[in-house]
């Protein structure tokens, strides 16, 4: 059996456990990535790609804005193009009500240094003809926009790996422990890793880990329902968002559509498949049709979907275990975590070094869980 | 699973739909029966549009009583049957098919599902294979065949199939001037397919007769012959190709067909979770069904669509998944004594057609030489470089088809990886000096063809 | 110069659409894809710069025959079949889609 030591072990190479390995490496720790299939296959890797502040849960601002700060220079973090587009989100109002919606954030949002933009009905159609004549009004902010979900991960991985990370693709963890001094973790195909820090972003896995060390949560596999339509030229710069609605439309540059919405489908975290319902998919059809009415000439060409996690209260868990010193965990981010991608892999390395991060996580205790004992994902 | 009025479903009316939706009637069954096409018949027995005149001798020869058989049967059912011609069975899932026509969405839910989804032509790409004037071997058949025309005026003929040779003789029939029939299997190949290609002598003769029709005709046919590229700027306007041992031909014509065999249509049966296995003699993934058809609970697969076996097969399969269902959902034993029969006569056809994969074998080859700036995938202009840099890039997993996919954009466009899937793979496994059956196989999503955003949802 | 050669069912009554603004002639039972293809050589041009394409499978299947009607719809060239007055592009038309319906 090979044996390593290293500073630091992660349990999942999705974008938090590749962004925290690159900031480790960089900082001079050793690290070892154990995941069981590819790097950033599953949820990191399938999201619609959306970098994504406004509507967020405010208290998570300081850590979407300290990743705002990352994806406008991602190219030279990672050393290669991720398809990085900083186009703005615009969240419309069909009604009054919206509106308010969007004001009421928008104030919030001020109080943690995110200026959103408000723009009227005829602002909008003149910077944006193809919009409905329906809608009235919208938030702006410019600084957020999209990457492609495919590449970005895989690329935090090979950065790490150049800068000293020990990536091991196809290394399931199966035993886990802590004996006091360390961790001590083994993998399916018999590697040992021994770390004094471990950090657990196993995704829709995760409830393994936690659980492992007592800490079960509520934790359930979702896979996100994404659809896209032939190639045209390219005319939606921005990505689109309804108040209210899970419904979010953005074109990538070469040309299609992408439409993301709900509800989300079926996902199996043993067999590895996620379903997109066809009701879904049409019913998200139709809500994309109400933005830009002038799409419903296009076909739809293909659906796909992946593994996520999702905890009850749609928050992550990102912090420390209660029950294991040394243990951090890292997921749950619940279909928003793509956008906090960076900034969480970051504070995963302060906390690994440091034991503590000046970015505020107290609203993603695990402490939220403590009384719960049930059962978690693939229950 | 007894009941009182199944739904059973049978998407497809070519020669496996027709048969089988004729023994659901025989047997009391009222079946629904989905077909893209606006007439039955299927691509073999296409039927020509209202006001062509041609004999069906004309359009079909050999085939022409098979043919008739075939339209005459399905123009009995239309009564007894729910037909919906012009209509796409675009997903399935939780056993409900979704339909689609005149941009309305329809959901059936079923009790059994009977795929009989047909193939289409299987390609490898090579340089130039996007130019206008190049088409598929299936598809400059149905251009004649459906609607009078020759796919240009001077017309190569590439590729490793029977096919290559019925549609250059038809071609020849018809007046069309055929400047080659290019065989990119060497002639040993089919010298040591004849014990197994003796096994259906009827086909056998058919084949020769037309290989030796082409003959007196004086079109030249050449074996072992790799292409190296369709030459023209805005379209084809010449073919270079390699002789066995030889160096580099040129030969003018304006069109080019060509094709390796046949794929199965199997989208649905992927979205219905049939297994899938690598089938090493038909070298292609294939959905997993019992001789009889089953294949899974309340599936049936037949036909080409399940697996290569040809028209004759394809009517075979038909009716014998059609008394595999009828059993399952309790209607008795089925015909017990028929299916016994059916399957004989499949197990003979099929062997044929192992004997045909053994005398037309498929070039993996042309994928492993294929250059780097080639277009592997025709929707989303993806290149064979592009496929062996996915393949090639540390991490990620680009060693496995679908993530490969993800990297490179290969079989993400229009066609759902129709025509690029298997030459990906081929290309991916080269790439890594692996087995094809190792790198895994595109796996389906719906919709299985485009369908129109803006479209309505009947329930 | 055309690409597909009439070669049978030469005696069909005579059908005019349009294409890119031009008249075409065309036979009844002709499918879109026979009418644009017995006229000249394209049917479209790729999206991502590779030039013009005419189609391929013939049969549905590779959809890389998809043109522009009338209005901004989209119809697949090898299974549509014309009718007296169609209006086609082959490019892309004047962006249907920037206008709100």
């Amino acid at each position: 059996m090979e044996t390593i030591g290293t500073d630091v072990v992660i349990v999942g190479g999705g974008l938090m456990g590749c962004s925290a390995a690159l900031d480790l490496s960089r900082k001079g720790r050793s690290v070892v990535v154990l995941e069981r299939g590819f790097v950033g296959a599953q949820a990191s890797g399938v999201n619609f790609g959306l970098l994504r502040r406004q509507d967020r849960f405010l208290p998570q601002l300081p850590l979407a804005n300290r990743a705002v700060e990352i994806w406008h220079r991602l190219e030279n973090v990672v050393g290669e193009d991720c398809e990085v587009e900083i186009r703005g989100h615009l969240r419309f109002a069909l009604d009054d009500e919206d509106m308010a919606v969007i004001e009421d954030y928008a104030a919030g949002a001020r109080e943690y240094d995110f200026e959103i933009e408000i723009l009227g009905g005829e602002t909008l159609r003149r910077r944006w003809p193809w919009l409905s004549d329906r809608v009235v009004g919208a938030g702006w902010s410019p600084d957020d926009g999209v990457a492609n979900p495919r590449l970005v991960t895989p690329a935090y991985a090979r950065a790490a790996r150049a800068a000293g990370a020990d990536i091991r693709e196809e290394h399931e963890a199966v035993e886990m422990t802590h004996d006091g001094g360390g961790f001590r973790i083994v993998t399916q195909n018999g590697l040992e890793v021994r770390a004094s820090i471990m950090l657990n972003t196993a995704g829709a896995w995760s409830y393994h880990v936690s659980a492992n060390f007592g800490e079960p949560v509520p934790l359930t596999a979702i896979g996100p329902p994404e659809a896209v339509t032939e190639p045209v030229p390219y005319f939606i710069e921005p990505t689109i968002q309804r108040v209210g609605s899970p419904v979010v439309v953005r074109q990538v540059q070469r040309g299609n559509v992408i439409i993301a919405g709900k509800p989300r489908g079926i996902a199996d975290n043993v067999t590895n498949r996620a379903y997109v319902a066809p009701r879904s998919t049409l019913a998200n059809m139709r809500k994309a049709l109400e933005v830009v009415p002038s799409l419903g000439s296009l076909n739809l060409i293909r659906v796909w979907s992946g593994i996520e996690a999702a905890l009850p209260d749609n928050l992550p868990v990102l912090g420390p275990s209660l029950t294991t010193p040394g243990l951090f965990h890292a997921f749950g981010f619940s279909g928003h975590g793509f956008q906090i991608g960076p900034a969480v892999g970051v504070v995963l390395s302060e906390l690994a070094i440091d034991g503590r991060t000046e970015t505020p996580i107290e609203p993603f205790t695990m402490g939220r869980f403590a009384d719960y004992e049930g059962e978690g994902s693939d229950a | 699973m007894a009941m009182d009025d199944p739904r059973v479903v049978v998407v497809g009316a070519g020669p496996a739909g027709v048969r089988a939706a004729e023994a659901l009637v025989k047997h009391g069954l009222r079946p629904l029966v989905i077909d893209e096409a606006p007439l039955s018949g299927g691509q073999i027995y296409r039927r020509p549009p209202p006001g062509f005149r041609r004999t069906t001798k004309e359009l079909y020869g050999f085939e022409a009583a098979k043919a008739e058989a075939i339209h005459r049967t399905f123009d009995g059912l239309t009564d007894v049957i729910d037909y919906r011609p012009r209509t796409l069975a675009w997903n399935v899932q939780d056993r409900v098919l979704y339909t689609a026509c005149d941009d309305v969405v329809t959901p059936v839910s079923f009790d059994a599902l009977l795929l009989a989804t047909g193939a289409t032509d299987r390609v490898l790409p090579f340089p130039g294979w996007t130019l206008p004037g190049v088409y598929t071997l299936g598809g400059s058949q149905v251009a004649l065949k459906h609607q009078g025309c020759a796919v240009g005026r001077r017309m190569v003929f590439l590729g490793s199939t029977p096919l290559l040779y019925l549609v250059a003789y038809q071609y020849a029939r018809a007046g069309a001037e055929v400047a080659a029939v290019l065989d990119t299997a060497p002639f040993s190949a089919k010298v040591r397919a004849v014990p197994k290609l003796l096994s259906n002598t009827s086909m056998f003769v058919k084949g020769l007769y037309t290989m030796a029709a082409l003959h007196r005709l004086g079109v030249a046919i050449e074996h072992g012959v790799r292409p190296v590229a369709v030459e023209g700027d805005d379209a084809v306007a010449g073919l270079r190709y390699r002789r066995r041992g030889e160096g580099e031909v040129r030969i003018d014509c304006d069109a080019v067909a060509f094709g390796f065999g046949l794929r199965p249509e199997s989208q649905l049966a992927d979205l219905a979770d049939c297994d899938f296995r690598f089938d090493p003699v038909f070298h292609q993934w294939l959905p997993q069904c019992a001789d009889d058809g089953r294949a899974g609970e309340g599936i049936y697969l037949a036909g080409d669509g399940a697996r290569i076996g040809g028209a004759d097969a394809a009517e075979v399969s038909g009716e014998l998944a059609a008394l595999s269902l009828i059993e399952d959902l309790g209607g008795g034993p089925g015909d017990k004594a028929r299916s016994v029969e059916l399957s004989r006569r499949l197990s003979s056809l099929v062997r044929f057609q192992a004997g045909l994969a053994g005398a037309f074998p498929w070039p993996a080859d042309m994928a492993r030489s294929l250059p780097d700036n080639a277009i592997v995938c025709r929707c989303e202009r993806v290149t064979a470089g592009e496929v062996r840099q996915a393949v090639q890039r540390p991490l990620g997993g680009g060693c496995e088809i679908n993530r490969a996919k993800a990297f490179s954009r290969i079989g993400m466009g229009r066609c759902q990886g129709r025509f690029c899937g298997l030459s990906s793979a081929e290309i991916s496994a080269a790439a890594q000096d692996r087995d094809i059956s190792s790198v895994g196989r595109l796996r389906g999503a719906g919709p299985v063809k485009p369908i129109k955003l803006a479209t309505v949802l009947d329930e | 110069m055309p690409q597909f050669v009439r070669l049978k069912e030469k005696s069909r009554p005579r059908v005019t659409i349009t294409v890119d603004g031009a008249t075409v002639e065309a036979l009844e039972g002709d499918t879109l894809l026979t009418a644009l293809l017995t006229n000249g050589r394209r049917v479209r041009e790729s999206e991502f710069g590779d030039g013009a394409r005419a189609g391929f499978c013939v049969i549905g299947a590779c959809q890389d025959c998809w043109v522009w009607m009338d209005g901004g719809e989209r119809t697949r060239a090898c299974t549509t079949y014309i009718a007296e007055g169609m209006t086609i592009f082959t490019h892309n038309p004047e962006w249907p889609w920037t206008t709100p319906a």
